[in-house]
């Protein structure tokens, strides 16, 4: 799309996209060619000799079962959140937006866990399941069940799928909520009145309709597991106990800051980047297509 | 390859956008008498709520009760006593041994956030006039490299950045802490977009009258992008309000912690016993308020903003 009319200078444009381009070339392009750059380099902690080493580090890393390991845990985070995350909030989309009173209120009271930072979420689900104050631990332990995410790789990750997962609830749950509001109101009151009943109407109708909400939130929810639940993980398990909650995104920051090992950082970064866009090429091409039922 | 960047990302939003959110308003309801139904859904909603809001409910409790009380377990679940005593000593002296006060950490929050939402709706509002309303001959490669920071999060280039910012002396200033997050393609996007719809008569008027590009920016666009502009802030100032990772690395001295590495600086280090959890909770609450509050208030240009920006 383009503009009929447009106004004619030989300069001032450039000034005018010229603060947004400096901060992308020296914030962002630079960077990540600089990642490249490293990626095929082997260099000292000390950054005293370099030494060009072409594929090896990307050898190297899919030779180490850390790292393999480390894809797997990430694989099995993200499906744990994804599912966890979508499935409790389609099903409060689903009443909220059968709901006819009070219907404002539930839902301002069901996006405001956006705003929580996910350091802090993890810091409310740390306390909660604290093996020796948390109150839901304190519970879990009721039950004669052993908890601590500070010794068990299965409670660790629990932790962290409970507070990634309750962070995005709000942004699932608005986007099926909008998803739900466009479903043409006639199509339910037809099936309705050749009686199927709610739980009907909702298999057969809503859930097949909505179906592009819900891919486009799966690869949302997938981008956010991968990529934004840093936080989640250095504040309530810093990747342990061992490496039980190390998602790939967090090595990457380990191996690079704490163990500095700059050459397998940096592989792990183009890794990482070419994930980035193979989703978002997945997320752009795939669903515009999917669109024109 | 254009269409790529224009395209909505989903069918939900499109439809979304054709037929707006109903926020708030009041939904026309089916012709069918279901009561059981109803007692239902407002069960589930009530218990929905009820989970969601009990993390926080338990934070808040903590944060007035002494270190004692909190350690007694398991802690009461009903809020004591020292809620002004426990929130003074946590905003004037922080928590913990390595940590600043959490007045000071708040207000550098307070800046990092804004400086970031203004600063990304400043030049993406810039970048996307002259891409729209100017042909150059460079501009399609402009409007691809701006598109291609989408797939560069920052963090998978972490390393690089900062050794970036480092060299331009950038560590431990405030420069450090927002410029680098600036830049932004959803938002230059989405005044693209806004601009399209933008009748062409009114830049045709303008012209014939006269009016150079700025002033019909000034005069014209600005105004016309009021409600693009609040809902992109709300979602941007969360967003700088609630960075964590860049300001871990960019910030070591702790005058310019935010509160979010706050938190994490309060319950890091030292053993399980050291942590001071009632004075971590005031923070907690302390820290989750502003963006809570915006979300809250600014309710309406929230949902669009994050339905536009589709991210």
């Amino acid at each position: 799309m383009e503009k009929r009319v447009v106004f004619r200078s030989r300069w001032l444009p450039y000034v005018l996209v010229a603060p947004q381009l400096a901060i992308t070339i020296i914030f962002f392009f630079l960077p990540a060619s600089q990642a490249i750059l490293q990626s095929v380099q082997q260099q000292d902690p000390f950054g005293i000799s370099v030494e060009f080493v072409g594929l090896d580090n990307f050898v190297n890393l899919f030779n180490d079962s850390h790292y393999l390991s480390s894809f797997k845990i990430t694989a099995i985070f993200s499906v744990l959140v994804a599912f966890f995350g979508m499935t409790l909030s389609l099903i409060l989309a689903v009443y909220a937006d059968r709901a006819m009173r009070f219907a404002g209120i539930y839902k301002t009271l069901l996006i405001w866990p956006y705003a929580v930072a996910h350091a802090v979420a993890a810091v409310l689900w740390l306390f909660l399941f604290n093996p020796t104050l948390g109150v839901v631990a304190h519970w879990i332990k009721g039950f004669g069940i052993g908890w601590d995410p500070l010794l068990v790789a299965q409670d660790a990750m629990t932790l962290v799928v409970v507070a990634a997962a309750w962070n995005q609830i709000s942004y699932n749950f608005l986007f099926f909520l909008a998803g739900l509001q466009s479903i043409p109101k006639s199509l339910i009151e037809a099936a309705a009145i050749d009686g199927a009943g709610p739980a009907r109407r909702f298999w057969t109708i809503v859930l097949p309709l909505l179906s592009p909400t819900t891919f486009f939130l799966l690869v949302v929810n997938v981008v956010y597991a991968f990529f934004n639940t840093f936080a989640i993980i250095d504040t309530a398990t810093s990747g342990g106990p061992g490496s039980a909650t190390e998602i790939l995104v967090y090595k990457v920051y380990k191996d690079g800051f704490k163990a500095l090992d700059l050459g397998s950082s940096a592989a792990q970064s183009v890794i990482l980047m070419v994930i980035v866009i193979a989703l978002t090429i997945v997320q752009f091409r795939y669903i515009e297509r999917k669109v024109q039922y | 390859m254009e269409e790529i960047a224009t395209a909505p990302a989903a069918e939900g939003l499109k439809s979304a956008r054709r037929q707006p959110l109903r926020w708030g308003g009041r939904r026309e309801g089916m012709v069918e008498n279901r009561p059981m139904l109803d007692l239902i859904t407002h069960a589930v909603l009530i218990l929905g709520v009820a989970v969601i809001a009990f993390p926080v409910y338990i934070t808040f409790v903590a944060s007035t009760i002494t270190a004692e009380e909190v350690l007694a377990a398991p802690m009461s679940l009903l809020p004591g006593p020292h809620l002004i005593e426990n929130y003074r000593e946590a905003w004037l002296r922080g928590a913990g041994n390595s940590a600043a006060p959490v007045g000071q950490m708040m207000m550098n929050s307070l800046v990092t956030a804004l400086a970031i939402a203004i600063g990304k709706i400043a030049i993406s509002l810039l970048s996307a006039f002259a891409i729209v309303y100017f042909k150059f001959p460079l501009r399609k490669l402009f409007f691809w490299m701006i598109f291609v920071t989408l797939m560069l999060p920052v963090e998978v280039r972490i390393l690089p950045t900062y050794k970036v910012v480092s060299d331009l002396g950038m560590l431990d200033t405030y420069t450090g802490l927002t410029l680098p997050l600036i830049a932004s393609a959803t938002a230059t996007f989405l005044f693209r977009q806004f601009f399209l719809t933008i009748p062409d008569e009114l830049a045709e008027a303008a012209r014939i009258d006269g009016a150079g590009p700025m002033r019909f920016f000034w005069d014209v666009v600005v105004p016309m992008s009021k409600t693009s502009m609040a809902a992109l802030f709300v979602i941007q100032f969360i967003y700088g309000w609630n960075q964590y990772l860049w300001p871990l690395i960019v910030t070591t001295r702790e005058d310019y912690y935010t509160v979010v590495i706050g938190i994490k600086r309060m319950i890091a280090g030292g053993g399980e016993a050291s942590v001071e959890w009632h004075l971590v909770m005031a923070t907690a609450i302390l820290a989750m308020l502003p963006p809570a509050v915006v979300v809250i208030l600014m309710q309406r240009w929230f949902v669009k903003g994050l339905v536009d920006t589709e991210k």
